[in-house]
């Protein structure tokens, strides 16, 4: 819902046309307009709270580790020691995983549905990918741990076999990994990437590619010069806002992943990342300091999604503007 | 140049790609839905959405209080959610155009973009901690936190879809302002509001990670909501990552439940959506 919001021209013209205050507002419409306006500022006292409750209760991980704690691999909550980088390496490597694995194949999708497939079957398809995106993350895990994770340590040793000369695909397979992570991933990414992308590829101006067509390109050559870079800020921004799903994504990934806080260069080797280090172990947390360190993992992925989303935003703005 | 017919040939070769990549979503959708439908569907029986799950490693049991407790989750945390989010969205559509609207938008994406786990940071820090224990109420706050920018940016997004003219003739007869938005205005994006609410509804049924920590879940019947509670998507968690074979089992019944659940919601409201769309053209 609110990723097909994002694609379309986001702000309309504000009601201007009907005064909004002004010195002769009776009194019912202003208390009519105050009251509206404290259920609006409720989200942004949400916000703050949020903001504040998280670095409120990590202040005591910042002072016993400073910056070094995104920096350091050691997590060892029996003797009080604390770093992150296990973490963040797992989720940023699963999510560009997930991004290499599902971009490729949402643009693809995106392609054919905004300029292919006739209205009806493109709305249909459409319909459908969007119940893809309603499945809840956890039955995504499920289908992880019990058919994907089978499939994959059947699939690796082959894959050993062939692509083990990099370290990308060697050891043992275990199923469970950064492997199982990315895929799960893509499929959780796909809808969104697909649905945002066919959405700005149908705000292409309709002379535009009719003029290319007419000079006698083939519909691929339009797509390519014309609708791809006419509409690549959107694009980018759907990439963006997929992103900021990965690298919060929980569920799906806990039960995939491996839950290992090790930093391996091989695909198939379990990882851990952050959100799934703070499903596992806050319930559990031994000691304040352990607390602690979990949230301020929270905060360190609250702010990366802050900037990951102001990036998505910021691409669509673009194209946007360049619709006006 | 290349020649016409090898420029004819990459054409028809890349945009059977593109047919390909699109197929290759939808099998994944239906691959989902079929996997859990044969793996889930068999193993769902009356006795199992009736009855109290058994101590662990006996076989048998049932999901009736996840059921009961996940509805009364998402009851809660709508009732939180939902006025906060329908009137703060109609207050960005009707007066929001200035800069204080401007910082709710920003407000309203920077919460819609926190992930779900961290939402659950949040309502643990917020209730569990002061309150020394696990809540069902925790929890419904984190689902909450979740729904309102959703349903905030859905509400604008309908209520500004209403024709200015329905507005207008609202006013010149009279009419005071706060009375046109509440009798005409409203009315008129009901249906968009509504389905917008179920989504965001379905959404939150469909959540684990923020109650993993809030909620807790619980293997009886929930006593209140200062306790802790079961849900759904949790005992679907737990059960699937625990060691016996009839655990997941019945992880796979419950998922087949919550998959119906929401899926039957969203096919509605998106098909009546959808309609309501066409009826404006």
């Amino acid at each position: 819902m609110s990723a097909e919001a994002l694609a379309r021209p986001e702000n309309r013209p504000a009601l201007k046309a009907i005064p909004v205050a002004g010195p002769r507002e009776q009194a019912g419409d202003r208390l009519f307009r105050w009251s509206l306006l404290l259920f609006a500022l409720s989200v942004v006292v949400l916000a703050g709270l949020v903001a504040w409750k998280l670095i409120a209760g990590s202040l005591m991980t910042w002072k016993a580790f400073g910056w070094r704690f995104l920096f350091s691999s050691a997590w060892d909550p029996v003797n009080d020691k604390f770093g992150a980088l296990p973490f963040i390496y797992g989720t940023l490597v699963s999510s560009a995983l997930a991004l290499l694995l599902a971009l490729p194949l949402g643009a693809g999708s995106a392609i054919f549905l905004a300029e292919l497939a006739p209205r009806r079957v493109s709305d249909v398809c459409t319909f459908l990918i969007e119940l893809l995106a309603a499945v809840p993350s956890v039955i995504l895990g499920l289908i992880g741990i019990f058919a994907l994770a089978p499939f994959l340590s059947a699939v690796e040793p082959w894959l050993t076999k062939r692509l083990g000369f990099l370290p990308l695909f060697q050891g043992a397979p275990y199923g469970v990994g950064m492997l199982a992570a990315g895929i799960i991933l893509a499929l959780m990414i796909l809808p969104y990437i697909t649905i945002v992308s066919r959405e700005v590829l149908l705000g292409v101006p309709r002379p535009l590619k009719e003029g290319v067509l007419a000079l006698g390109a083939t519909r691929w050559e339009m797509v390519t010069r014309v609708s791809l870079p006419y509409s690549a800020p959107g694009i980018a921004g759907a990439v963006f806002l997929s992103l900021g799903r990965a690298l919060g994504e929980t569920m799906a990934v806990t039960m995939v992943i491996g839950n290992t806080p090790k930093i391996s260069a091989s695909l198939f080797q379990p990882g851990y990342t952050m959100a799934a280090v703070i499903a596992n172990e806050l319930a559990e947390a031994v000691s304040d300091l352990h607390l602690q360190s979990l949230i301020a993992i929270g905060l360190t992925l609250f702010g990366v999604t802050i900037l990951v989303n102001a990036a998505a935003r910021l691409m669509l703005l673009r194209l946007s503007k360049r619709h006006s | 140049m290349r020649s016409y017919a090898a420029r004819r040939a990459v054409n028809v070769v890349m945009l059977s790609v593109t047919a390909f990549c699109a197929a290759a979503a939808l099998f994944s959708l239906f691959f989902v839905l079929g996997y859990i439908a044969w793996r889930g569907l068999g193993a769902l029986s009356w006795a199992f959405l009736t009855r109290l799950p058994k101590p662990a490693g006996e076989a048998g049991g049932g999901i009736a209080n996840s059921i009961v407790d996940s509805a009364k989750l998402v009851a809660l945390a709508g009732a939180i959610g939902i006025p906060v989010g329908v009137l703060g969205g109609v207050y960005l559509a009707e007066f929001g155009g200035g800069r204080l609207g401007a910082l709710v938008r920003f407000c309203a994406d920077v919460l819609n973009g926190v992930p779900s786990i961290v939402v659950g940071l949040f309502a643990y820090a917020l209730i569990v901690v002061p309150m020394k224990g696990f809540s069902g109420l925790a929890g419904s706050v984190a689902l909450a936190v979740i729904m309102i920018p959703i349903v905030l940016r859905n509400t604008e997004e309908f209520v500004r879809l209403v024709p200015h003219a329905l507005r207008e003739a609202g006013l010149a007869l009279g009419v005071p302002r706060w009375k046109v938005v509440l009798r005409i205005v409203i009315p008129s994006a009901a249906r968009g509001i509504v389905t917008g609410s179920l989504l965001a509804l379905s959404r939150a049924a469909g959540e684990t990670a923020p109650l993993i920590f809030t909620a807790f879940g619980n293997r009886y019947w929930d006593s209140g909501f200062l306790q802790p509670m079961a849900a759904l998507p949790l005992t679907i968690y737990t059960y699937a990552i625990s060691p016996y074979d009839d655990l997941h089992r019945q992880a796979w019944a419950a998922a087949a439940v919550l998959m119906i659940f929401v899926l039957a919601i969203n096919a509605t409201t998106r098909l009546a959506l959808r309609t309501q769309a066409m009826e404006a053209r």
